[in-house]
This record gives structure tokens, sequence and C-alpha cells, in this order.
């Protein structure tokens, strides 16, 4: 049974691992795609804080010249880092939309999935001691259950399946 | 007037003050016979405080439609040719009278608290003196560091400043009071639970009042967040209706951990657990709506919605520093009482399916907070500011939100305490199908999941979004089907009729339905279009499905505004089918420009026109055009969350016992709330 599982596992990892790189590598292709992609990983320096393709700012005078700069990158073929870096030296750090992932700035990338972790595993944790906790119940046979509390066990049946 | 405004807060600051204080010794010296008739007086306080901060409010509001401008805030906030409604919104629509506002509602939403004082004597007076002491603080700034009717300096102004022309909006009028109800809403339940865990409070019964406050007060949030997308839709003209910016963070925030709440007190309610994080969930769910408050206010992040920079922040962190502390002492002092009554049976379960939708749903505020926090980090440690923007937040927060849409089709599958893997399975099997079906038939149809990131979320959100829907709609049918064989009602009386006996559960599953009608309004942004072209007369534009012509453009003028539109016509198939008229707007008092885009809306796709202004060389106007898919489905979405969170505070009726026919076989009804 197992040595039949294997195979299967492995076609279904690989399967996986192509539809990862599918998505890493597609779209990486044509000049508007990547003048749209790039326009959207910048923001307008103009203070209006709006991604650079999206700032409709009345009379802004940064996103066309700022527009014009990106089209040319992308005319002479600058990859994307060189194009993003010339926009850093001329406009500062925050005209990028995202940090970068080096450095300090890693850390705004992995904190979230570390929580994501921490907290599965905290959950988890919980879960196990809840289910190990012994149940407070005398140790020989169950006595029957009569009157008051024979209620209250009414009113938590009725409270878990009713309303 | 400023004096009476004035007096009126000063009166209201020393109402408040008795409140709290009388309040407190009352229930510090509960056994002494004149504590009851302190505690009266501490109450009326109380009920005397909303009239007073009324009357201030009030002042406010009739200062600006007198065009009083010796008040300075009415001066930089209004102006003579404003319309009514807005001078009425004036009251909300800057720093200090937003202020007001809060402590309007706050004393409000405490005047009716202490109106039902009876439903329990002792529980009301406690959370009674806490919502004093958060008046208290609203009231002191208000006194003493934001006083909306501080007087202008010098000779006096013939005209305002007038309102910020982004804020001259009809929602202007609607969305701040929603978004505010819901923040300050916030305070009931915050203070039912400080004061449960202060008196020891026995039983679940506080949970039942708090709850439908909490219900009340997120309906409330959640109209106002996505008023204020809508808002940011039809006005900003981005073509966008959220951008991540830390003021709709904010507003976010504390809905996140509301709606953790509104999931996690179940498990309190029905079986006893989770007491402590249920405590510490709404003392945060407060705690960031104060926070909020203070990020939109205090210039600590720099936002486009933000009100000016002030001093008020330091007050907002002393008065985050002293909940934060008081929660801690009472909670220290008290955490024997919040002993879980019951263990967890089985990962397969109600309980483990709450557990991980509250784990996910933190993490998404988590990723929130701190990517609307990391630039201020960033300048502490690295000594340069970043930006943290729609990229970080979509990339973090999609699949986080994925996973929360697998978790709320699961949920109502699975039962209290256990569930057998061959019931989930049964259950699931033909939901799932369907999703999968939906998925490949939008791939036969030209959905390229492979060819980008967002596509392939598109993709996915869609058929979660299925799941959920197939699901919930199984659960009403199964359910509707078992009350029709005892009853002999048609299957839709059947399904009014389970509702009906359990609203909670079943305006929850609407509420759900709400969700993912919005969120397949989301995933059509991965399809958003737009192209952008100077139009000169009878000059033409395609973009999807539609022509663009331009008929004609033109100038216009009213005492409030000057303004520029072009006119439109619109073809789709040949033929025209709508006129647009795509705006610009010059403010005259407060000589700025605005955009008024036009929208046409249909179910498939909004059509959304810019008018960008007039290309000095040419003369012709400039337009930008969006095709934006499924946006009219995150309001339809919304409409259905309003109706299921009405539904779910509809009281149950009382279940009509029929005896079931002997032998009658009856299929499982879902599992409980």
């Amino acid at each position: 049974m197992s040595s039949h599982r294997i195979p299967l596992l492995k076609r279904m990892v690989q399967a996986g691992l192509l539809m990862v790189a599918m998505l890493v590598f597609a779209g990486a292709g044509d000049d508007s795609a990547r003048f749209n992609d790039l326009g959207h990983r910048l923001m307008c320096a103009c203070g209006c804080n709006q991604i650079l393709l999206e700032c409709n700012h009345v009379g802004c005078s940064y996103s066309d010249r700022m527009r014009a700069e990106l089209v040319a990158a992308v005319d002479r073929g600058d990859n994307d880092d060189l194009t993003l870096q010339s926009f850093v030296q001329k406009y500062g750090p925050t005209v990028l939309a995202a940090p970068t992932k080096t450095g300090f700035n890693r850390v705004a990338w992995i904190a979230p999935y570390l929580i994501l972790v921490l907290g599965l595993g905290l959950v988890t944790f919980i879960v196990r001691a809840w289910r190990s906790r012994p149940l407070l119940m005398p140790a020989d046979a169950p006595v029957p259950v009569r009157g008051a509390e024979l209620e209250r066990f009414r009113e938590q049946a009725r409270k878990e399946t009713e309303a | 007037m400023s004096q009476i405004g004035s007096f009126a807060l000063l009166l209201a600051l020393a109402l408040s003050a008795y409140s709290f204080l009388g309040g407190l010794v009352a229930l510090v010296r509960e056994q002494d016979t004149s504590s009851a008739r302190l505690s009266e007086t501490a109450r009326r306080a109380g009920v005397a405080t909303f009239a007073v901060v009324f009357l201030a409010a009030v002042v406010l509001v009739v200062a600006a439609f007198q065009n009083d401008f010796s008040i300075a805030y009415i001066f930089h906030h209004s102006n003579r040719d404003l319309p009514a409604p807005y001078k009425f919104a004036t009251l909300w629509s800057g720093q200090e009278g937003s202020l007001l506002f809060w402590s309007l509602l706050l004393s409000a939403y405490g005047l009716v608290l202490r109106l039902r004082y009876k439903t329990d004597v002792r529980l009301f007076a406690y959370a009674s003196v806490i919502i004093a002491a958060v008046q208290v603080f609203f009231l002191l700034l208000l006194n003493f560091a934001a006083n909306p009717f501080g007087v202008m300096q010098g000779s006096l102004p013939a005209d305002g400043s007038g309102l910020n022309p982004l804020l001259q909006y009809p929602e202007m009028v609607i969305h701040p009071p929603m978004l505010y109800l819901g923040y300050v809403g916030f305070t009931v339940p915050f203070a039912f639970a400080l004061s449960a865990l202060i008196m020891r409070y026995p039983g679940e019964k506080w949970i039942h009042i708090t709850r439908r406050w909490t219900m009340v007060t997120w309906g409330f949030l959640t109209c106002g967040i996505f008023l204020g997308a809508h808002w940011a839709y039809s006005v900003l003209g981005w073509g966008g209706y959220w951008g991540w910016d830390p003021v709709e963070n904010a507003s976010l925030m504390p809905w996140l951990t509301g709606t953790a709440f509104l999931h996690s007190v179940m498990m309190q309610e029905k079986r006893g657990m989770l007491k402590t994080w249920n405590m510490w969930l709404i003392f945060a769910t407060f705690g960031l709506s104060i926070f909020g408050t203070f990020l939109t206010r205090s210039g600590v992040v720099s936002s486009v919605h933000a009100f000016a920079q002030s001093s008020i922040g330091d007050w907002f962190v002393a008065f985050l520093a002293l909940i934060f502390a008081t929660c801690v002492f009472f909670y220290v002092k008290n955490r024997s009482h919040l002993q879980t009554e019951h263990k967890l049976e089985s990962l397969v379960s109600r309980e483990s399916s709450f557990l991980f939708n509250n784990l996910l749903l933190l993490v998404a505020c988590f990723t929130v907070l701190w990517g609307t926090l990391f630039p201020v980090l960033s300048e502490w440690v690295q000594g340069n500011k970043v930006t943290v923007g729609p990229p970080f937040f979509n990339r973090v927060n999609i699949p986080v939100a994925l996973l929360l849409l697998l978790l709320t089709a699961l949920g109502p599958l699975l039962a209290w305490r256990r569930t057998s893997l061959e019931s989930l399975k049964r259950n699931f099997r033909w939901p799932a199908i369907g999703a999968v079906g939906v998925g490949l038939l939008l791939v036969v149809m030209g959905m390229r999941p492979w060819r980008d990131a967002s596509y392939f979320y598109s993709l996915m959100t869609i058929m979660l979004s299925v799941l959920v829907a197939l699901t919930v709609i199984s659960e009403f049918v199964r359910g509707g089907r078992v009350i029709g064989r005892h009853t002999g009602q048609n299957l839709f009386a059947s399904i009014v009729h389970l509702a009906h006996r359990n609203t909670r559960r079943y305006g929850g599953y609407i509420v759900h339905f709400g969700v993912i009608v919005i969120m397949i309004g989301f995933a059509g942004s991965a399809f958003n279009q737009d192209k952008e072209m100077e139009m000169g007369f009878g000059d033409k534009m395609t973009i999807g499905p539609y022509t663009l012509v331009c008929r004609s453009y033109t100038q216009d003028d009213n005492p409030n505004y000057g303004s520029e539109w072009a006119v439109m016509d619109v073809f789709k198939g040949g033929k025209q089918i709508d006129t647009l008229y795509p705006e610009r707007r010059f403010y005259k008092a407060s000589q700025q420009t605005s955009t008024m885009p036009r929208v046409r809306s249909t179910i498939k796709e909004d059509l959304y026109l810019v008018y960008e202004g007039l290309n000095q060389d040419t003369g012709r106007p400039i337009l930008k055009v969006h095709l934006n898919p499924l946006v009219g489905w995150i309001w339809v979405g919304v409409w259905i969350m309003i109706v299921g969170t009405v539904v779910a505070l509809i009281p149950n009726a009382v279940p009509v016992r029929v005896v079931a026919p002997a032998r009658m076989h009856a299929e499982p009804v879902g599992a409980g709330d």
C-alpha cells in the first residue's frame, strides 16, 4: 500500500513545484507587463501615498515624470533590480511600495509568517494539552445522575445543541 | 455661542467625573447603607452627561449653520456657501469636532446602558463606572487639549476656509458616524468584560449581554469600513476602494479582533472554554479602537486621511498605558475566575475550528498592525523610513484570507465536541466537487491561474467562495427539509422557520454568505484594466466591450465650486447604452481641486471614468478609464452582511414541539451554532 503511495506523493510534489515555478516565472515577458508590474512596486513621490500607476493626484508634478522615467528604463532593457535601485537613488527608499528583502527590512516579511507558525504551534499545544487533561470523574462505577445535577446536564445539552 | 459650548463641556466633565468617582465609591463601599443612593446619583449623573454633551454638539452645529467664524473650528472647516448637509457634518470633519462627536456617541451608549440597568443592577453599575472613566478621558481632551469652541484671535474673518473638497461627498454625512458608532461601541463590551472580571461575575450572563452589544457594534463598524471603501472608490478617482492606508488599517484591526471575539465567545457560552482568551480579545479590540484613534490623530504615521498633527497623541499613549495596566492588574488578581470548564475532545470539532479561525484572524490583525508600524520601527532602527504599501499587505494577507475562507466552509460542518471523519466527508463531498467544477469551468472559459500570482489567488478565492456558498446552502436545505417533514411546510417556509428558531446561527451563515460575495468582488481586481487618453470632440476610446466617444467638454460655476467636465457617450456592441459626465471641481473657499469620477456599474463590471484635467497645450481633456470587474459584488455583499447581522440580532422563536411519527428518519441538522 505505502509503496504505491510514495510515487504518487512524489508526482504530487513535482506537480506542485512545477506550478510554483510557473507562478514565479510566468508573466516576466513583455514590456507593458513589466511596466505595469514595476509601476505597482513604486510609490508616487508627491506624498499622496499612492502607488505610482494609481496616482491621479490632480496637478501631480511627480507621477508623469516618474512614469516617463520608468518607461525609459524598461525600453533600455534595465533589469528590475537596476530599475528599482535607480528610483531609490533618486527619490529615496520610501519610493519602494514594500520593504526590500535585505538587511533589517527582512524582518518585515518574516514576522507575520513567524507569528503564524508560532500561533499554529501554540494552538496545537493547547489542543494537545486539553485533550490529555484528565476528566474530573470518579474512578469507580458511574453514579446515576438525578435532580439538580441532571437538570444542569440537560441545560448544558440544550445550550450545545439548540441556541 | 462658544461660551455656551465651552461651559457645556466643562459641566459634562464634572458630571462624568462624578459618575465615575461616585459610582466607584459606591461599589467600593457596597456594604454601606448609603451606597445604593450614591450609586443611583452616579447613574443619573451619567445620564445627564449625555444631555450636556448633546447640548455642546448642538451648539457646534448651530454655529456652523450660523457661519459663526469667531469659533476657530468653524472657520477652519466650513464656509458660507457650504451645502447644508456638510455644515451638519462639520461636527465630525475636524480633529476637535470629531472628538466631541466621539464623546457624544459614548455618552449615548452610556445612556442606553444606564437606562437598562435593571437587567443586572450590580454588573451595570460596574460597567457604568468604566464607561464614565473613558468619558472623563475624552472630556479632559476636549476641555484642555482639543477644545472645539476655541475662538479666533484678531479681526473676525468674513468667510471660512471651507471643508476639504475630498470630504464634500454624500457619504461624509454617514460614513464617519457609522465608523465612530463601531469604534465607540466597543467600549460597552469592554466595560462589561472588565466588570465581569473585577466582580468575578458568576456564570455567562454577561457574555449574553456583551454579545448583543458586540454584534451591533461590529455591524456598525462593518458598515463604516465599507462606506469608507465606497467613498474612496467614488471620490479619490484612482479606481480602487482599499489602499492599505494607515487610517484604513486602523479601522480594520478592531474589526478583525471583534470578528474573532464573536466566534470564540460561542465556545465560552456553550462549553465554558477560552474565558481568558475572550477576555483579552475584547480588551484588545477596545485597545485597538483607541490605538486607531491615536494613529489617526497623533501624526505618528503619514496618511491622506489623518487629522492634522497635534499634541494629543501623548494623551492617547497615556490612556492606552492606563487601560493596559488596569486590564493586567485585574487579570492577575482574578485570573482564577477564568478557569476553563471543559476539555477539548477532538481536533475535528467546532471548538478547534474556532481556535484556528481565531489564530488566522489575529495573524491578519498582527500583519496589519506590523505593516502599519514598520515604517516607524524602521526609522528607529535604521534611521530611515520605508514604505509598507499594498504589495506587502496583499502578499501576506491574501493567503491568510484564503485559509479563513476554507475554515468558513469547514466550520458549519463540524459538530461541537467531535465530528466523525465519515460525516465530514459525506457533508463536504458535494460542495467540494461543486467548487472544483466551477474552478475547471473558469479555466475552460479562459482564466489562466499559472500566468500570474494574482490570477491564481483570484481563482482560489472564487473556488473557496463557491465551497462556502454550497456548504451554507446545504446547511439551510438540510435543516429546512427536517423542519418541513415535521411541520408539513414547503422548503422556503421551513427554512424561514429554521432560521427564526436559531437566528444567531443562521444569521451568521447569511453573514458568511455576504463575506464570500465580497471576496468574489475582491477577486475581480486581478483583471482590472485602465487606459488614459486625451480626447477631443468625437474622439473614441475602446476598453473591454465598451467604446467611449467624447461628445463635448464644458465648464460650469456655482458659489461653492467651479467645474470642468466631459460628456462621454458609452457604446457597447455598437449601441449607445449610457452617457457619463466625469468632472473636476475647483473649490473656491479652500482653493483646492477634486475629481468626481463617474461610474457605470453592472453586476459584471464597473466602467469608471476620471476627468484628469485639460492639457494646457491643446486645451483638450485627459480622461482615464478603468474597467473593474465584479466591484458591484462588494457592495451587494455588504448588504447581505447587514441583513445577516440583523437576523442574528432577532430573538429566537420558541421551538414548536411536534411529536415525530414513529420510525421517521431524520437527517442530521448541522451541528449547533
